[in-house]
């Protein structure tokens, strides 16, 4: 008798937590996949491809579906990896040694007197940043280059070279003050 | 000097009634502050003086906050003391204008006073000892005008705040249609130590600064104004309330308040004379007050009655590292070296030139800078002594019992220093008016108000950053629609093509089947016919051989 | 001409962690005079011993952990958190006790943890609470107060006790120590004695002195008097102790008005045992409490209230030091539902509601 008892609480019990998570399913119910987009954000949209994908969308939906690490993002550098595991939820990893402090940013200029006018870099600026048309002298909008550096390789007449971005007084920063042994970091 | 054991506690919304003031005004407490030594009078005790004409103007472009004004004259030009150098159509923007009559000699990038040190783009004028007006404009009865005409003629002094937020005036005289201003503020307080410019000009031009208060009543149509002084400086308000007084005005009163630091904060002074606060994400005028600078007083009475535009200032030169400590009325772009040359040269122990007070200025690694619309002083020090290397936090809240913006510096400083600029936000950062409060009463010497200016210019960083990835997202989206859709126009071209190809094909083949003759396409017809037609035309030269056939058959 | 650089303010802070340190080291003094006084040289020895151990530890942990070694050996903590072990420690506790309690306080409690600043829990309090957990019968040997017919030992008779054990000739255990005050009350009242009759009891009556147990009494006010002078000066906050003296006095007057024969009257409560000492000088450590006015407040009244219920009803004599870290660990929770309200901030603009807007939404 009191094994039946038990049997049938646990199977209202059962079918009250089957109807809980149904329920739940339902009231909750997430369209699409939001987790990209989050993603997606997070990333510097430098469009440059280092992670080994087709531009940042794509290693957003690489990383979404567990296929790709998040440290993969070179111009993000540590920033970004903290960012995208503090979103996921995942441990830290380190990035490549080359890529462990923030980079700096850097944009590209094309040197007028050498070049061609082959359009090869225009074809390969994933923001549509550089202006120019075949036969005529190409140059880059500042404000739009990312500093992926996508558009050198194809250079027949390495005419585009890399600079920093000039900092000025309204974009300078504070140094953050020397706070070894004492920071909680530390 | 207050021990950090003994700061002013201040009860919330205490009233005092204050007795040295003409009027009793009510009075309340902001939160927090400190009681420091002001070591004013070493800086006093010397007459206003006139500084030389120096051999070198450089007037960056840049003196205000907003955008920076564009060179309106070129190198090699001939200016006229009070003309406009830059200016710029945006709204929050001040124009600057020529100190003196000289020529410009260059306009390029030199190092102006600034924290980082980096250079911005400058006007340079070389004097010509002339020091010729250009022609002035003085509104003989400014009340007749409109508060906007007024305004405009207060922006087109290149006015800005003195206190040393050097926000456009004009911006800030403009409270909007539907604000009423309850009260205008004339900020007199002053409460940084060592500083004592306002201290001097309000001694030295009070009918002028009582006639900018009455100016800005008007443009502000403000009920009531109150110039607000602190207590350690009796000669300034003997002298005010005399002439306030003398013209029988009844709506403009001095209310002495006492010295603590930082009541000379804006957010902080209106908490002490109205007992309201400013919203955190709001402006004083939402509240019904409008808070200006002594400085700015007599600015705007200068821009009006003289029709001069601002190109002076009294900026004070003292601290122990300075022969001569004065206060000095200067002609802006001035070199700092000359200030410190006219006030008796370096003491030998100099070693630290900060730009404003010890609490909030920042300092210079050089004197060959000039002086801005910001500069109210140029304090020399001669500490010697390193900074001390900071212990850790040992939470014991001091800095949370100063905080005269009741933030909590220390949660502001773990976050802060774990680059954790969410949370950092989150306690409020940005409500944070870099003080120094924090920094001074740390048992641990932790250089607080550095780690906040870290934080908030790493956000806004960060900020343009997102804002440029924003950009660098769509630009790329944009891309990639572009690419797809010319993908798509080839092959739908193709396929046209190629449909069309299959049906002339098909065609052919019934007409073959049909039996009859292949109907003639009519393009190809007409390409064969030209064709013939220029055969023809061949044949006929050659047998002919006369080139001048022009006609055509 | 070059200049320094350095942000502001300019003005070089006079004050720093060690003159804290060594400010409270000083307020310390009066009361501990008055304990060597009415309990003899074994106060002193405690106290060399430990601070001699604190500072070997502290110099080994910052070794390890690769910190300079001069300027937080210099900084008075670990000297602090050694005196105010030794002092709750029994007088004539062996060595090894001293040095174990002394040395967990500043190696586990507070170097594992982060050392200065970062140590959630009050080092010399887990110090005293893990001896007293693992060596309960060492920790009963109190030395009774400077009695008419008891003379105290003397100074090379206390170091041969607690460094060997040996008592001198013609002493026994049971007459050179015995319990506290208030653990006497507390047995006696189990033994269903109402307080009039312990008091006036032939053996226990004389140890309860005017108030509050002689000799602990003289102790207790001195410990306030400087404590009030610290407070005054604004190195501690005054509102632990406040809260901590309020909360003890009104629970202890409200089940002594209910059932005076049953409860230990109030003022046996604030001048008995190490309250005083708990109160301004333990409980005000800044590391390990709460930061806010509210949160101070809170964790004052918390420490108190613990502190009733563990002498009341628990199973050790004095339950400060239990009470203050049952209270350390509330004060992350203190800290963060205590948030002042910013200047220009409405009072539901606080971080934490804000983050659960957020959260909801």
């Amino acid at each position: 008798m009191s094994i039946l008892i038990a049997v049938i609480t646990l199977a209202i019990i059962s079918v009250l937590f089957g109807l809980l998570l149904g329920y739940a399913s339902v009231k909750f119910h997430v369209e699409g996949d939001p987790v990209v987009d989050k993603i997606d954000a997070l990333l510097p949209q430098t469009q440059c491809g280092q992670c080994s994908f087709p531009g940042c969308r794509p290693y957003a939906e690489a990383i979404a579906s567990g296929e790709a690490a998040i440290n993969q993002c070179p111009p993000g550098g540590e920033v970004t990896m903290l960012a995208l595991s503090e979103l996921l939820g995942v441990e830290p990893i380190p990035l490549d040694e080359e890529h462990d402090k923030i980079p700096e940013k850097t944009v590209v200029v094309i040197d007028e007197e050498t070049c061609i006018g082959c359009t090869l870099c225009i074809q390969a600026c994933p923001v549509d940043a550089i202006l120019g048309a075949a036969k005529q002298m190409h140059t880059i909008i500042e404000d739009e280059c990312t500093g992926c550096d996508l558009c050198i390789p194809p250079c027949p007449v390495d005419c585009i070279h890399i600079t920093p971005v000039k900092v000025d007084q309204d974009t300078w920063r504070w140094p953050a003050p020397d706070s070894q042994h004492t920071a909680p970091m530390a | 000097m207050a021990s950090p054991g003994q700061p002013t506690h201040c009860t919330h919304g205490l009233r005092l009634d204050y007795i040295m003031s003409r009027k009793t005004h009510s009075l309340w407490h902001f939160h927090g502050g400190l009681k420091l030594d002001g070591k004013k009078a070493i800086s006093t005790q010397r007459p206003l003086l006139k500084a030389k004409l120096p051999e070198q103007l450089i007037l960056p472009v840049q003196q205000h906050i907003g955008d920076a004004g564009k060179p309106v004259v070129a190198v090699g030009d001939k200016v006229l003391k009070g003309q406009m150098i830059a200016d710029n159509t945006s709204y929050i923007s001040a124009p600057v204008h020529a100190p003196t009559s000289g020529t410009v000699t260059d306009i390029a990038d030199y190092p102006t006073p600034h924290p980082s040190g980096i250079k911005a783009l400058c006007i340079v004028i070389e004097p010509d000892g002339k020091d010729q007006w250009t022609e002035l404009k003085p509104i003989s009865h400014p009340t007749n005008l409109s508060p906007v005409e007024l305004r405009q003629w207060v922006r087109k002094a290149g006015i800005v705040g003195l206190g040393g937020a050097t926000f456009p005036t004009a911006v800030k005289l403009n409270t909007g249609p539907e604000a009423s201003i309850e009260t205008l503020i004339i900020n007199g307080v002053e409460c940084e130590p060592y500083i004592t410019c306002d201290d001097t000009l309000m001694r030295e031009y009070a009918n002028e600064l009582i006639s900018g208060c009455e100016l800005m009543q008007h443009i502000t149509s403000a009920r009531h104004c109150l110039i607000a002084i602190e207590d350690n400086k009796p000669e300034a308000i003997a002298i005010l309330q005399k002439r306030i007084t003398e013209k029988s005005l009844h709506n403009i009163e001095v209310v002495v308040i006492p010295t603590l630091y930082p009541s000379g904060g804006e957010k902080q002074l209106i908490k002490i004379l109205t007992h309201k606060e400013v919203p955190s994400d709001g402006f004083p005028s939402e509240i019904g007050v409008v808070v200006q600078n002594v400085a700015t007083a007599v600015a705007v009475h200068r821009a009006i009655c003289l029709g001069q535009p601002m190109i002076s200032r009294i900026v004070t030169v003292t601290g122990e590292g300075v022969m001569q400590p004065q206060n000095i009325e200067v002609l802006l772009g001035t070199p700092i070296a000359d200030l410190v040359a006219q006030s008796g040269g370096y003491h030998e122990k100099a070693s630290k030139l900060i730009m404003g007070g010890p609490m909030m200025g920042f300092t210079l690694q050089t004197d060959q800078l000039p002086v801005t619309k910001a500069c109210n002083c140029i304090l020399l020090e001669n500490t010697e002594e390193q900074a001390p290397q900071p212990m850790p936090c040992i939470r014991c809240g001091a800095c949370a019992t100063v905080c005269p913006a009741q933030l909590l510096p220390q949660q502001l400083y773990w976050f802060a220093s774990s680059k954790n600029f969410e949370m950092v936000q989150d306690y409020h950062l940005f409500d944070c008016i870099e003080c120094g409060c924090c920094s001074h009463v740390c048992p641990s010497q932790i250089p607080l108000v550095q780690y906040y200016r870290f934080a908030k210019t790493e956000i806004w960083n960060q900020e343009r950053e997102r804002i440029k990835s924003d950009h660098a997202r769509i630009r790329h989206d944009l891309r990639q629609d572009r690419l797809e859709r010319e993908k798509k126009e080839r092959e739908e071209k193709l396929r046209q093509k190629k449909l069309m190809l299959e049906k002339k094909k098909q065609k052919e083949a019934e007409a073959a089947k049909a039996g009859k003759e292949p109907e003639v396409d009519p393009k190809k017809a007409a390409i064969e016919a030209a064709m013939k037609r220029v055969q023809d035309k061949k044949a006929a030269q050659s047998s002919d051989s006369k080139p001048s056939s022009k006609q055509p058959e | 001409m070059q200049f320094k650089t350095a942000s502001s303010p300019h003005q070089i802070p006079h004050n720093s962690v060690s003159s804290v340190m060594y400010k409270v080291l000083l307020a310390l003094i009066p009361g501990t005079i008055a304990m060597i006084v009415f309990f003899g040289w074994g106060v002193l020895v405690n106290i060399l011993l430990a601070a001699v151990v604190a500072l070997a530890s502290e110099a080994l942990m910052l070794k390890i952990r690769k910190r300079p070694i001069l300027p937080y050996l210099a900084d008075g903590s670990a000297l602090l958190t050694a005196c105010l072990l030794a002092l709750a420690l029994p007088q004539l506790a062996p060595w090894w006790l001293t040095v174990i309690g002394t040395a967990f306080a500043i190696i586990v409690a507070k170097h594992l943890y982060g050392g200065l600043g970062f140590n959630p829990f009050n080092p010399a309090m887990v110090g005293y609470v893990v001896v007293i957990i693992s060596f309960p019968k060492e920790m009963t040997q109190w030395v009774p107060p400077l009695l008419e017919d008891y003379t105290l030992l003397t100074f090379t008779e206390t170091v041969r006790v607690i460094f060997t054990g040996e008592l001198p000739l013609n002493y026994t255990w049971d007459a050179v120590t015995m319990a506290t005050p208030l653990d006497t009350i507390k047995t006696q009242l189990g033994l269903e004695l109402s307080i009039n009759e312990i008091a006036t009891h032939k053996t226990y009556g004389s140890m309860f002195g005017a108030v509050g147990g002689f000799g602990w009494e003289w102790v207790n006010a001195l410990f306030l008097a400087t404590g009030l002078l610290l407070a005054i000066k604004g190195i501690i906050d005054w509102r632990i102790p406040a809260g901590v003296i309020i909360a003890l006095l009104l629970l202890s007057n409200t089940f002594a008005l209910y059932d005076y024969a049953s409860y230990t009257p109030p003022t046996f409560h604030l001048l008995s045992g190490g309250i005083m000492l708990g109160a301004f000088f333990i409980a005000t450590d800044p590391v390990t409490a709460a930061t806010s006015t509210k949160g101070r407040w809170l964790y004052g009244i918390g420490i108190g209230i613990f502190i009733f219920i563990i002498r009341t009803w628990g199973g050790y004599p004095d339950g400060i030091a239990f009470a203050i870290i049952l209270m350390n660990m509330a004060t992350p929770i203190l800290d963060y539902y205590t948030i002042p309200r910013a200047y220009g901030h409405r009072w539901n603009e606080l971080p934490h509601q804000h983050k659960e807007q957020e959260d909801e939404s």
